[in-house]
């Protein structure tokens, strides 16, 4: 795998004298620049590490002979820097050299607290990870009030902040707050913002980014001089510390289990930061780096960042130029779905939208729901009052389908049944302009069929929107049978827009995710068919980490709608989707399926009270290894037929649906990654899916 | 009954209290610091507005006192309105700098001395009663904008002979003031120049230059972040011998040089004008008062002679005479005609209430910036100077035109005062 890495892209360190304006004598100015433009955040390198190591010593060298009274560190334009090259350290083939890389942080960084001056991090821009850590090494710690991104995502990533980070944090703002900074917010994938770094204590001050830097410097000669003193908060006592630690262990026991190593590795560091002494606790990380780089959990994770950063340019999308220009949006139907189309429709495209219905009151409410959302929006401060406006006065209801007649691009989002849409788009047909285009937001229907019967079936396409609709990034954009590149490229066009990630698959049941995922939900019901009890079939996936177990998730989904996808793709796909006669019966009656959480956060419990509606004697059938089994392998063979009908044309795309579409973990790569280091590819289909290395430590 | 509730309707639509002249006063200058306007000077990779935004920044941070929307205006100069100084600069540079929304802003240009302008427009609308607290500067990045920049002049100038066609090249009006005025020589204008050099050196060793500086973050994609604290394009030890013999790049035998002309600079001004009633309303500091201004034209080729009719202008609409003013801060964008404002009224050439601090000859002349300078630098020797009531601030401009503020030391024991007693 080592062909396929690029050369290192070194950040520098560029030093220069400053003259304190007060007179206080002269600070060293670092600056990390890796001498490339804006689109290339500056990384931390082994060649980088080695250059700042260097640059170091040689100011070590100047405080002694009182050349320097202080040194800073700031950054290019809008970074920091964004943390060790993912790239190169999941290049990493061996133990010995995955602990190099964090004794070679660590050198460079530990002599930010020798230099026997004070030194000050003026965090101008984006800080991840390693980049962050350089400013927690620093005495002192300023940012700006437009910094980007500020985290220490490493646990997120299958790593532990190991740059001191996890060290440092809870001694700097104790030890509740450090679990926020390492564990929970990497888990959401949240970045803090300059404000909250500020609030949590991780930096001593903020200023305003038209003078930061000087600002910075002037605050910083303050400290020097006295005129500023930096309170530094006692450490938490060891039965804060232990509650805390214990408490986090059981929730990590309880949301991500076995799935995966870095979390529970983060924390053993956070407990024992408390006494530990600084090189026995970098030493500590240095190991815990080590094991995680090779693990395949991070690996997969680095694949999987990489396929969604790589993932908003869409491949196998036709030419951008053959897009329709979309200057009025009609939307059939005025449901939750479509209301939530007509509302991100109108936010993002800027063009007015009509939303339509058969009867006045169900227009209203689609109306109304379009207003209760702008209304939270500005209500919360999220939107100005101004662009919520805009929006409301773009959304229009009718009754009347005339009123689609000037639209250039009409979407469908009314019931899942296939005589009504047919219905639907051939009296669209008669209103429309002949090039007009015709999507539809189906989730489980054929495209093909829904499209057969119009004069011109080439302009439909499918553009697969999640529930809810603002928040999740993924559409999946649907080729039929006959849809035209033009049609094709403005479906890819508007998600663009629309700011989602796209996706592009044919026209075949369920499409990626809902085939996938509504198919692990019925072998779930099947296992629980076959005598597994329901816990036990609750409970099978935890080794996955998926966002939650399957049963709430089928909560979430709503069960009605969740047995007509699994029974539509049976009709198509056949007998290996299975068929549950007792979810039929407790979605008849409407039951609910999972227990409410213990807590915000953790995951709900299956109702053990719907064992009932299933025939089966518990404890008859398959234990939960075997479910897991059952589930793995019918992915796989799933996964093998949807790359045989080129469903999709590569594994990868399978795993950015996942991870976008369902919140499948970075740690499984999606999926197809751990079908691989599980051997279920191998076994079930005779073949790998991604070659070994590429999201896993190479097998050599 | 009718006449009545007209009578009444009229009241009430009328003003109140018809405008009247109200004092201005000068609360506060800054500068950034002066750099070399070439591709290695300081600022060759920072913008021009962003200059200014830090000059003005710094204004309002030295003056908590000021509620920031109680700002009425912000006028900034810039001779070339493009690229990073365009955009109506008074209103981007505000907006840049987190002034509200609310406060309005424009851009002006009278060429060198549109820093200057900016005060006395600005001013002027404040002694009507308009506005009642502005700021006012200018920012000139000669490095990004080289004089000319752009330029189309009218073909009628040339055909109608309306201007000398060495009109629009500054060192050649100033070496036709030297055909005009033969006393004033090479010598003189040379020691004026290093006089310039000495008495700037003097006045940074003595603590005099510093305090109005802002610093300005530079970046060097070679070199990383720096910091600009000093003046740039100062030569401190300059002698006569040393400069007796530097090109005269205007004209083959010329007696204009680098030694006692400006160079080309790069650097912004901002100051806080106020009513001077508002100004003691807020608790704000005042250093001068502005008694007169007045700006005045003369021929283009002999631009340099400007400030005569102005300040003739100004003494005369103040009631004051040259004999008042004790302290003078000319701009030097040339020696030649520093001396020949100098010489009009009969001033020794290193009279002491001339430049105290030197001049532009040392530390630079940012266009559009320099006026502001020389406000600040007067006010700061009005403080160290109780026994002077009056000073005048003076500059030439392009195109043949001068420009002259006359300002008012508060510190003096006949002070004047500066709140408006109104009658009941």
């Amino acid at each position: 795998m080592s062909t396929d890495t690029r050369a290192e892209r070194v950040t520098h360190s560029l030093v220069r004298d400053v003259a304190l304006p007060g007179g206080t004598g002269t600070m060293a100015l670092i600056t990390m620049d890796n001498g490339l433009d804006h689109t290339k955040p500056s990384t931390l390198g082994p060649e980088g590490m080695a250059e700042l190591t260097t640059a170091l010593e040689g100011l070590k060298e100047r405080a002694a002979a009182g050349e320097i009274v202080a040194v800073g560190v700031t950054g290019k334009p809008y970074f920091l820097a964004a943390g060790a090259d993912l790239t190169q350290v999941a290049a990493v083939t061996t133990h010995d050299d995955a602990r190099e890389l964090g004794r070679n942080g660590h050198r460079a960084y530990t002599l930010l607290g020798e230099l026997g001056v004070p030194t000050f991090a003026f965090v101008n821009g984006l800080a991840l990870g390693g980049g962050f850590e350089l400013a927690l090494n620093c005495t002192y710690r300023t940012v700006a009030s437009d910094a980007g991104a500020l985290a220490l995502p490493e646990t997120g990533l299958g790593l532990i902040p190991g740059w001191g980070g996890a060290y440092l944090v809870p001694r700097l703002i104790g030890v509740e707050k450090a679990v926020d900074v390492i564990l929970t917010r990497p888990a959401a994938n949240k970045p803090f913002k300059p404000a909250e770094v500020l609030e949590l204590g991780l930096v001593d001050a903020l200023f305003g980014s038209a003078d930061y830097l000087e600002q910075s410097i002037a605050w910083a000669e303050s400290v020097l001089r006295g005129d500023v003193t930096v309170e530094r908060r006692e450490l938490d006592s060891p039965e804060v510390w232990d509650a805390v630690v214990h408490a986090t262990r059981q929730r990590l026991d309880a949301v991500v289990a076995d799935s995966r190593p870095a979390p529970g590795r983060a924390l053993d560091l956070i407990a024992a930061a408390r006494t530990a002494t600084q090189a026995d606790a970098f030493a500590a990380e240095d190991e815990a780096l080590a094991d995680l780089i090779m693990t395949d959990e991070m690996r997969s994770s680095v694949y999987a960042f990489q396929a969604v950063s790589q993932g908003k340019r869409p491949t196998g999308a036709p030419d951008k130029s053959l897009a329709k220009p979309v200057t009025r949006v009609g939307i059939v139907g005025a449901g939750l779905m479509a209301a939530q189309i007509a509302m991100l429709f109108a936010q993002r495209l800027g063009v007015p939208v009509v939303m339509r219905d058969l009867d006045q009151e169900r227009v209203d409410k689609g109306l109304q729901h379009v207003r209760g959302t702008v209304e939270k929006l500005t209500g919360s401060g999220r939107m100005s009052a101004d662009a919520g406006a805009k929006i409301l006065a773009s959304v229009h209801g009718t009754t009347d389908i005339q009123d689609f007649a000037s639209c250039d691009f009409v979407i469908e989002a009314v019931t899942e049944v296939m005589g009504l849409k047919k219905k639907v788009f051939a009296e669209l047909e008669g209103i429309i302009s002949p090039d007009a285009i015709l999507a539809t937001n189906t989730s489980a229907l054929s495209i093909t069929e829904m499209a057969a019967d119009l004069q011109h079936p080439e302009r439909v396409v499918g553009i697969h929107f999640f529930n809810p609709v603002a928040q999740m990034p993924l559409v999946e954009i649907i080729k039929a049978e006959k849809t035209s590149d033009e049609a094709l490229a403005t479906g890819f066009a508007v998600a663009k827009k629309l700011r989602k990630t796209a996706v592009g698959c044919l026209d075949r049941p369920g499409f990626v995710v809902n085939r996938l995922l509504v198919l692990l939900l019925g072998k779930i019901a099947e296992a629980v068919e076959g005598g597994t009890p329901v816990e036990a079939a609750d409970r099978a996936l935890r080794p996955l980490g998926l966002p939650m177990p399957p049963f709430q998730l089928l909560d979430l989904v709503g069960p009605a709608v969740g047995l007509h996808v699994l029974t539509s793709l049976r009709e198509d796909l056949g007998e290996r989707i299975p068929q549950s006669p007792g979810l039929e019966k407790l979605v008849e009656d409407g039951t609910r399926l999972s227990l409410k959480p213990a807590a915000k956060g953790l995951p709900a419990d299956v109702d053990p009270e719907i064992q009932s509606a299933f025939a089966a004697t518990p404890g008859t059938g398959l234990d939960e290894a075997g479910v897991l089994d059952s589930v793995l392998t019918a992915l796989t063979v799933e996964i093998g037929h949807m790359l045989d009908e080129k469903v999709i044309e590569t594994p990868t795309q399978i795993d950015l649906c996942m991870i976008l579409g369902a919140g499948w973990g970075f740690h499984l790569g999606g999926i197809t990654p751990y079908l691989d280091r599980t051997g279920y590819s191998e076994k079930v289909l005779g073949r790998r899916l991604l070659p070994d290395g590429v999201a896993n430590v190479p097998q050599g | 009954m009718t006449s009545v509730t007209t009578e009444q309707t009229a009241s009430a639509t009328a003003p109140r209290v018809r405008p009247h002249v109200r004092d201005v006063v000068f609360v506060e200058g800054v500068r950034t610091p002066f750099g070399k306007a070439r591709p290695d000077g300081i600022y060759a990779h920072t913008r021009a507005d962003d200059l200014a935004v830090k000059a003005v920044r710094e204004l309002l941070r030295r003056h908590p006192e000021l509620p920031v929307e109680r700002v009425d205006e912000v006028a900034l100069a810039a001779t070339t309105q493009s690229g990073d100084q365009g955009l109506t600069l008074g209103r981007s540079v505000a907006l840049l700098a987190g002034l509200p929304s609310t406060t309005p802003g424009y851009a002006i240009d009278r060429m060198c001395a549109g820093a200057m302008t900016a005060v006395t427009n600005t001013a002027s609308a404040i002694m009507v009663g308009a506005q009642d607290v502005a700021i006012a500067g200018g920012v000139e990045h000669m490095g990004h904008h080289p004089m000319g920049e752009g330029m189309d002049p009218n073909p009628r100038f040339v055909s109608e002979k309306l201007v000398d066609s060495s009109a629009l090249v500054m060192g050649a009006t100033a070496e036709n003031l030297h055909d005009r005025f033969s006393h004033l020589t090479k010598e003189r204008t040379d020691a004026f120049g290093v006089a310039s050099q000495a008495k700037y050196a003097q006045a940074l060793a003595d603590g005099h230059i510093s305090p109005d500086l802002v610093p300005v973050a530079t970046r060097d994609p070679e070199n990383g972040w720096g910091l600009a604290t000093t003046d740039e394009l100062p030569r401190p030890g300059t002698t006569v011998e040393a400069i007796a013999d530097l090109k005269t790049p205007f004209r083959p035998g010329g007696k204009v040089t680098a030694g006692n002309a400006s160079p080309l600079t790069d650097g912004a001004t901002a100051c806080l004008l106020a009513a001077g009633d508002v100004a003691e309303e807020l608790g704000l500091s005042v250093r001068m008062r502005m008694v007169s201004f007045a700006f005045a034209g003369v021929d283009p080729e002999v631009m340099g002679i400007g400030p005569i009719p102005a300040t003739e202008r100004a003494l005369r609409t103040a009631g004051l005479t040259i004999d008042d003013i004790g302290l003078f801060e000319i701009n030097e964008a040339f020696a030649v005609q520093v001396l020949s404002l100098l010489d009009h009224y009969g001033i020794a050439d290193d009279d002491e209430r001339v430049n105290v601090y030197g001049g532009a000859i040392a530390m630079g002349h940012p266009l559009a910036s320099t006026g502001v300078r020389l406000m600040t630098q007067l006010a700061r020797q009005f403080a160290q100077h109780p026994e002077v009531r009056y000073g005048i601030t003076t500059m030439c401009v392009g195109l043949g035109m001068g420009g002259t503020v006359i300002w008012e030391n508060p510190h003096h024991a006949d002070y004047s005062g500066h709140t408006t007693t109104q009658e009941a």
